[in-house]
Parts: structure tokens; C-alpha cells; sequence
């Protein structure tokens, strides 16, 4: 992954959030505020004005101002938590470039990170039922198979652990008040991490 | 939806900029998303900020003045608000006396919070907090996000911010917070759902004979969902679930007790649990000593109700009756 695509990978998100907006909201209005939508879209707004006013000349340094836009943009927990995951594997990335071994190793302690900010876990029915097997998927990719193949079995990975988040009781986040009554919804959380790398499979796929 | 709206995109702006021309004793900054104190900072005193998701007026923009809050940071509707305001409003309250973060315990506001507090520390600003988490409605935190902070945040910033007026140092105002959200416990009832400006439409569907209990301040579902009962009857399960909760409460203790709309409930209605939750408490010894009845942390235009019980500890009396002057609690001034 060049620089070049991680600016494409960042604003083909901020395009599916944007064309996902209503459906994330709907989702989360059905087990918490009904806002996951709206504030992801603004967070993502504003990643798209600050990657075209900065520029940033790598592919870790693309992540880290997208991490800070939606830190300093977004509120609720999904600022703190997608900030997170962005700006711990933007700082593992020193060089302009990077393989999708190194990608996999700084997404992995992305999601170390947003585990420990979060104090979750997989199967808490949040972002890291998606996260997590996307991670695993890129970190077992055959090296010689492209970034391509890799981000398709990561997004493939993402979109089957949101959807199995529909049968957890959510133990994390403003759903968990609901208890039992949050089994048989998928957690928007989930779906918009799952967003986050069907646009890596888009922009990869050439 | 039907709500007196320019737009839905600049509900929240407009809204602030009403507050700014009603208030001018509070500097209302729509680009760093602060409400200040005109007096802020004010010498040697302990700063107090708070803030959180809108939609809860008064709660927190109300209790901005002399003797509650120097500064809070509303977000977007429901939506915590970013380290980025939290930063802005404690350097333009900190006197030197540190700050004192008042957090509701979700999951967004701790963790934004936290970060500011860092940001903050990384300025030299001094920085404590008090995470309230007062809804019994939530148990056992080892399966949720823990509890709610709810009512009680209006007794911590009241008692709090009096600690902080009367000069308290930093470590004593905070440990006055956390007291007072140790002692306080709240339980909320909704008879409706409420509609966010961005939603359009309500958040649950509730049938008229239906109501949802244990519910928050953000439009989500409750714990439960149950007929419509008696006033009576809906006080009754919820006084239990405070007081079964509440093992230091007993026989013979003062109480300051709130009763709280939800922001569609007509005052006449407050009232009239309120004397059920007066009734059920002098049935049980146990005295209240000072009470508020309002809307005072509301969920939007909601109908419903939630309950607070503090378990009165010196110096709660005196920091509660002290002066306070604020867009919505003033006395004693």
C-alpha cells in the first residue's frame, strides 16, 4: 500500500459512510441513540477535508490524521474508538509505504489498542466482532497473493462477523443496557467497521 | 416530528445562540462548542466543568453560574462531546485550583473525558473527576457498559460546585462528588418515546397502554416493558429497585429527593409522584430533608419520569442550601 491508496482507501470510507448513513442510523436506533450514522458521516467529512488540505506523505501518517480528525469530530465512543484503531496502526507505519504483512501487524495493534481502551472483547457485540476477524483474515493472507486478495478475505471476514453479531447480547456500549432485548439486531458498530474494509477490497481491487 | 426547528442540521447552533441571547452572564462559544461563566476563571476557586450529549436541557448548559458548574461542553443531540471542548473549557475556567471533570458514566463521555484529562495534565492543568453512576436500572456491570449517570449528576454539581464556591481545595470538592453519587441512587419510567431532530420520528414505537421501565436519557429502550399501572403501582416498583439497591439507606435517614420530567411531562404529574415517593418513603421512616421537583435532566421531549434518592451525609445540608445562581436552579442569591 502506497500513500496514494490509503488516501483513496480513507475517502472511499468517508463514500460508504456517506451512502450507508440512514442504515447505520436505523440500526442504531434500534438498540441505542440512533445517531451512528450522522456522526460517523461528519467524522468522515472531516477526514476528507483534512486529507485534501494535508496531504500526508505516507500511508501511516494518512491514518494518524484520520484518527485525530475523528477524535477531535466525532464524540460519543465511536470518536475515541475509531481514532484509536486509525492512530496506533498509522504510528506503527514509518515508512511510505508498507506490505500487507505490515499492514496486518498495524491494524492487529489497532485493535489491541481499542480492546483496551474500551475494556471489550469479541463477542461483546461491538466494533470488534467485525474488527477482529478482519485482522486475523489480512494477518493469515498469503504474502505473495497481493493486498488485494488479502483486504477481499478482510472485508469478506468483517461483513460475516457484523452479521453474526445479531445473535450476541451486547455487554459493551449504550446497547448493553438493553440485556437480553439486544439479541436480534446487528450492532452498527460492527456494520460500520465492516464498511472500513469493503472500501479496502473496493479500492484494492483495481 | 413536529418541533419548533429552523433545520435539523443547525437545531443544536440555534439552540446555543437562544442560550447566548437569554444569558448574557454566559459566554456561549458555538466555534469551540463552550458555555463559560462570564466570571470564569475566578480567583483560587476549584473550576468545575461537566458536559455531555444535548438534549438533556437544562442539564448541563442550566447549571452553568455561581455555585454549580464554571463551564460545560455541550456535543451534538445525545452524542458526547469531543476532548477538543473539554480542553477549551477547562483552560478558560482554571484559576490555578485545578478542575473537576463531572462525567456521566457512558461509554462516550468516559473515554472523552479521558482523553481530555490527559490533554489537559500534557497543559499543567490539574484535573480530577467524579463519574456519576447513579441508574439501578442497569445491573450488574459485568455484562454492560455499568451504570447510567442519570438525576444524581445535578445533586453532584450542586453539592460539588457549593464545596468548590465556599473554597474547598481540589482533592475535598472531589470527594464530595464521588460521596454524593455514592449515596445517590435514580430509577426512570417512560410513558413515551422521544424524537431526535436528526431521527425525524421516535426512537421505539410504545403502544398507549404500554410503558417502558428502566429506561435512560438517550431515547433507548428500557430494562422492561410493562402495562400501564397506577401511579401509585409504577412508584412503588421503582422506590423498590432504589431501595433494594440502596443498602445503606434505612429507618430514620434525611434524604434529598428529586423528581424529574423526562420533557414532556406536565409538572402536575411530577407532583403527583412525587407525593407517592413522600407517601412510600414516610411509610418507611425515612425522612426527606430537601426536594426538587422538575425537569432538570431531560431526554428530548420524552414523557416520563425518573426518581433520585441521596442519603444525606454532613455536609450535604449546608453545600445543598448554599447560594446558587444559575439559568435553572437559583436561591439563596
Amino acid at each position: 500500500m502506497d500513500t496514494d491508496l490509503a488516501h483513496a482507501w480513507l475517502l472511499a470510507v468517508a463514500s460508504s459512510v456517506e451512502a450507508d448513513r440512514e442504515r447505520l442510523t436505523r440500526l442504531d436506533a434500534e438498540i441505542g441513540d440512533g445517531d451512528h450514522g450522522t456522526n460517523l458521516h461528519r467524522g468522515f467529512t472531516a477526514v476528507r477535508a483534512a486529507l485534501e488540505e494535508i496531504h500526508p506523505e505516507s500511508v501511516g501518517r494518512v491514518l494518524v490524521t484520520t484518527g485525530t480528525t475523528l477524535i477531535s469530530r466525532v464524540g460519543g465512543a465511536s470518536g475515541p474508538l475509531y481514532g484509536t484503531v486509525f492512530r496506533t496502526a498509522g504510528k506503527r507505519l514509518e515508512a511510505p509505504e508498507c506490505d500487507v504483512a505490515e499492514l496486518a501487524a498495524a491494524l492487529s495493534a489497532g485493535y489491541e489498542a481499542v480492546c483496551a481502551l474500551g475494556s471489550a472483547r469479541v463477542g461483546d457485540k461491538t466494533m470488534l466482532d467485525a474488527l477482529h476477524p478482519a485482522v486475523e483474515a489480512l494477518t493469515a493472507a498469503d504474502p505473495t497473493g497481493g493486498l488485494a486478495a488479502a483486504a477481499r478475505a478482510a472485508a469478506e471476514a468483517a461483513r460475516k462477523g457484523a452479521e453474526a453479531t445479531v445473535d450476541l447480547q451486547a455487554r459493551k456500549g449504550r446497547a448493553s443496557y438493553l440485556g437480553s432485548r439486544s439479541r436480534g439486531h446487528l450492532d452498527p458498530g460492527a456494520a460500520s467497521t465492516a464498511l472500513v474494509f469493503g472500501a479496502l477490497a473496493d479500492v484494492t481491487s483495481g | 416530528m413536529k418541533k419548533f426547528l429552523n433545520t435539523a442540521d443547525t437545531f443544536l447552533p440555534d439552540a446555543l445562540a437562544g442560550l447566548a441571547a437569554a444569558h448574557p452572564e454566559l459566554r456561549v462559544d458555538v466555534d469551540t462548542g463552550t458555555v463559560v461563566r462570564t466570571e470564569a476563571p475566578e480567583s483560587a476557586k476549584v473550576a468545575l466543568v461537566s458536559g455531555g450529549g444535548s438534549g438533556h436541557e437544562p442539564l448541563h448548559t442550566g447549571f452553568v453560574g455561581a455555585g454549580m458548574l464554571d463551564a460545560t461542553c455541550p456535543g451534538q443531540i445525545f452524542t458526547a462531546p469531543v476532548p477538543d471542548q473539554m480542553l477549551a473549557a477547562a483552560n478558560a475556567v482554571n484559576a490555578g485550583a485545578g478542575v473537576l471533570f463531572v462525567v456521566k458514566n457512558y461509554t462516550g463521555d468516559v473515554l472523552n473525558f479521558e482523553m481530555a484529562a490527559d490533554l489537559a495534565l500534557e497543559a499543567g492543568i490539574e484535573v480530577q473527576t467524579v463519574l456519576v453512576d447513579d441508574d439501578v436500572a442497569v445491573q450488574d456491570s459485568t455484562f454492560t457498559a455499568g451504570r447510567r449517570g442519570t438525576g444524581a449528576t445535578v445533586f453532584v454539581e450542586k453539592l460539588a460546585g457549593a464545596a468548590a464556591a465556599r473554597g474547598d481545595d481540589l482533592a475535598t470538592v472531589a470527594d464530595i462528588g464521588r460521596r454524593v453519587n455514592a449515596a445517590s441512587r435514580s430509577f426512570a419510567l417512560a410513558l413515551t418515546a422521544c424524537t431526535t431532530p436528526a431521527a425525524g420520528r421516535p426512537g421505539f414505537d410504545l403502544p398507549d397502554d404500554e410503558i417502558e421501565v428502566g429506561v435512560g436519557i438517550h431515547g433507548e429502550p428500557g430494562r422492561t416493558r410493562e402495562r400501564l399501572r397506577p401511579a401509585r403501582e409504577l412508584v412503588s416498583e421503582a422506590m423498590e429497585a432504589i431501595l433494594a439497591d440502596h443498602e445503606a439507606l434505612g429507618a430514620g435517614d434525611d434524604t434529598i429527593v428529586m423528581v424529574n420530567g423526562l420533557g414532556a411531562t406536565p409538572l402536575s404529574e411530577l407532583y403527583l409522584v412525587y407525593g407517592e415517593v413522600a407517601s412510600y418513603l414516610s411509610e418507611r421512616g425515612i425522612r426527606i430533608a430537601r426536594t426538587l421537583v422538575g425537569n432538570f435532566v431531560t431526554s428530548l421531549d420524552m414523557a416520563g419520569c425518573s426518581i433520585t434518592v441521596c442519603r444525606v451525609e454532613e455536609p450535604f445540608p449546608q453545600l445543598w442550601d448554599s447560594p446558587v445562581r444559575t439559568p435553572a436552579l437559583r436561591w439563596g442569591c
